[in-house]
């Protein structure tokens, strides 16, 4: 079995993100950068699925700018065995990201595709399903448990009202909840050895895919900010507080 | 322009947050067009044609919409989706799973999660957890849209009266099966409508201290929630995560305990309208967002709380 998954640079998530002062974004520059949360539990539940001996081969993909390879050569040190980058500049919205994954997705011929549940800067929750559509393929989102069963998939997935098992066919995509795995942490030796595995670079363009936008980001804003609460000395005047000043209770 | 809205529930009943969807749709356009997609689902369409802001009602039913695959879904949305402009939904786990499945075929970009309607083309979104609202402007012919729920109010449910047409049914899915769904059955008010939350976090040490929380949610007949952490840890199951990747909460009266305030934790609680926070470490960012703040050992506090409680004549519910 072979498996291919996808990755994104994000904005760390123990950065407090800001806005930009002209309202045209938010602040990138000199902010830590690292790979999507939920992705590393992607690469490590493809890992795991190769260590016990039901895949063979782990294809790390990401789409975006120059230093977007750094994800997939951090896939490659916990385990994935080459990568693909797929360069193009600036934002990119998840439809667009989906039509580039199909185009490899055509060419590799994976058996499963895994990606995180939603990127934690755009929070759009997106690309697994439109990938899923375009490919008409089985889906299985916000998967918590995955359980191979010959050429089929057992799925637990997180909804709102508790849990939901489906039986997914391969070739299938599934997104990844935190809670599938404890992604593991890349050695030192193996950080060395994945300086050496290959990773293949292509361009937006020479896959045919328009990258243009559809959605028009007109402008950002910082949400408004709550004010100042105080400190409360003992239970006893919380509850009064509560009672008698905010009457909620 | 119509707008087709695409109604959640359980094949008995609407699911309460299609009323808060209901109300988005409408400020979009007042044409709105409820589908209602499901088994033995009756009841649900004349639920829906009762919303006073809805416009007509379509029922699509078959054996295999019962349990709500998207893959099944889909089709049946882009086969109606020509006489539309915008197909809408809530931006919960099942609108998650099904709207980007029908934004792709229609090759539109989807707008997820909108917190407000501008005009028909334009929305606020939160992005970075919250950290910033972004307005956008699609510009596609056929827009799909996700509302986050709590962001809009509940639409009337009663005094309306629209036709109820059936539509036909698409070619069932074979490759995606439904095994079971394990929901856990609660007495208390639903995490994302009730009116007082009550949350635990790292905190609580164990599944065991939840008692605690639970018996001051029993008194003020309030939601439980959790943080991650918690959640993780094996304290409470995922149906109470609060958060980014979680659930939005908007209560009257949000109170977190042992939970330290993660950005992820407070994008999914930070618009409540009263947030206590007690917690024994002083320098927790939770209480930069607390209206009131108590600095104490929770196993003390909780304890407390529960007495002043009991002391008070009257509790609002």
């Amino acid at each position: 079995m072979k498996i291919l998954v996808a990755v994104k640079r994000v904005i760390d998530y123990n950065v407090q993100v800001r806005v930009k002062d002209d309202g045209s974004g938010v602040v990138t520059e000199n902010v830590k950068m690292s790979t999507n949360p939920p992705d590393d539990n992607a690469i490590e539940e493809a890992v795991k699925i190769k260590e016990s001996g039901k895949a063979k081969e782990i294809v790390a993909i990401t789409v975006g700018e120059e230093k977007a390879q750094e994800t997939v050569r951090k896939a490659l040190a916990v385990g994935a065995d080459r990568g693909i980058h797929v360069k193009v500049g600036g934002a990119i919205e998840p439809l667009a990201v989906s039509k580039i994954l199909k185009k490899i997705v055509d060419k590799e011929k994976p058996d499963l595709v895994f990606m995180g549940k939603q990127a934690i800067d755009d929070d759009c929750n997106q690309t697994g399903q439109m990938l899923s559509a375009l490919l008409n393929w089985p889906q299985a989102t916000f998967a918590s448990k995955i359980e191979i069963k010959d050429r089929k998939l057992e799925v637990i997935r997180e909804i709102d009202e508790g849990l939901e098992t489906i039986e997914i066919n391969t070739p299938a995509i599934v997104t990844c909840d935190l809670r599938l795995n404890e992604p593991r942490y890349a050695s030192l030796p193996n950080i060395m050895k994945a300086k050496k595995k290959p990773i293949e670079q292509l361009n937006a363009s020479d896959l045919g895919v328009d990258v243009s936008p559809k959605i028009q980001q007109l402008k950002v804003e910082e949400p408004p900010k709550r004010k100042a609460g105080i400190k409360v000395s003992s239970v006893a005047e919380l509850v009064q507080k509560l009672k008698n000043e905010a009457k909620v209770i | 322009m119509s707008v087709l809205l695409i109604a959640e529930h359980n094949n008995k009943e609407l699911k309460a947050f299609t009323l808060n969807a209901v109300t988005a749709a409408s400020q979009i356009d007042s044409d709105v067009h409820a589908l209602v997609i499901g088994n033995n689902c009756a009841e649900v369409a004349q639920a829906a044609s009762e919303l006073p802001l809805v416009k007509k009602v379509l029922t699509v039913e078959a054996a295999y919409y019962a349990n709500f695959i998207a893959e099944n879904f889909a089709p049946v949305v882009t086969k109606l989706a020509g006489n539309y402009t915008h197909i809408v939904c809530s931006a919960n786990t099942f609108g998650k799973n099904l709207m980007p499945r029908i934004a792709a075929k229609l090759d539109t970009s989807q707008v997820s999660d909108i917190i407000k309607v501008v005009s028909a083309d334009t929305f606020v979104r939160p992005i970075y957890a919250g950290n910033a609202f972004a307005t956008v402007k699609s510009t596609d012919e056929k827009k799909c849209v996700t509302i986050r729920p709590t962001s809009f109010d509940p639409c009337d449910s009663s005094g309306g009266s629209a036709p109820i047409e059936s539509a036909d049914a698409g070619e069932e899915f074979s490759l995606t099966k439904f095994v079971k769904r394990e929901e856990i059955k609660s007495d208390r008010p639903e995490l994302g409508t009730a009116r007082i939350v009550i949350s635990g976090g790292r905190g609580m040490q164990n599944g065991d201290n939840f008692k605690l929380i639970t018996a001051i949610a029993d008194k003020l007949n309030a939601a439980i929630g959790a943080s991650r952490a918690a959640v993780d840890a094996g304290y409470i199951s995922n149906d109470h995560q609060v958060g980014q990747t979680g659930k939005v909460v908007v209560p009257d009266l949000y109170i977190a305990v042992g939970i330290s305030g993660a950005i992820q934790h407070l994008a999914g609680m930070k618009e409540s309208k009263i947030i206590v926070a007690i917690n024994k470490d002083g320098e927790a960012p939770i209480f930069s967002v607390a209206d009131y703040g108590l600095e104490a050992d929770l196993f003390e506090a909780l304890p407390q709380f529960l007495e002043e409680l009991n002391k008070l004549n009257t509790i609002q519910k």
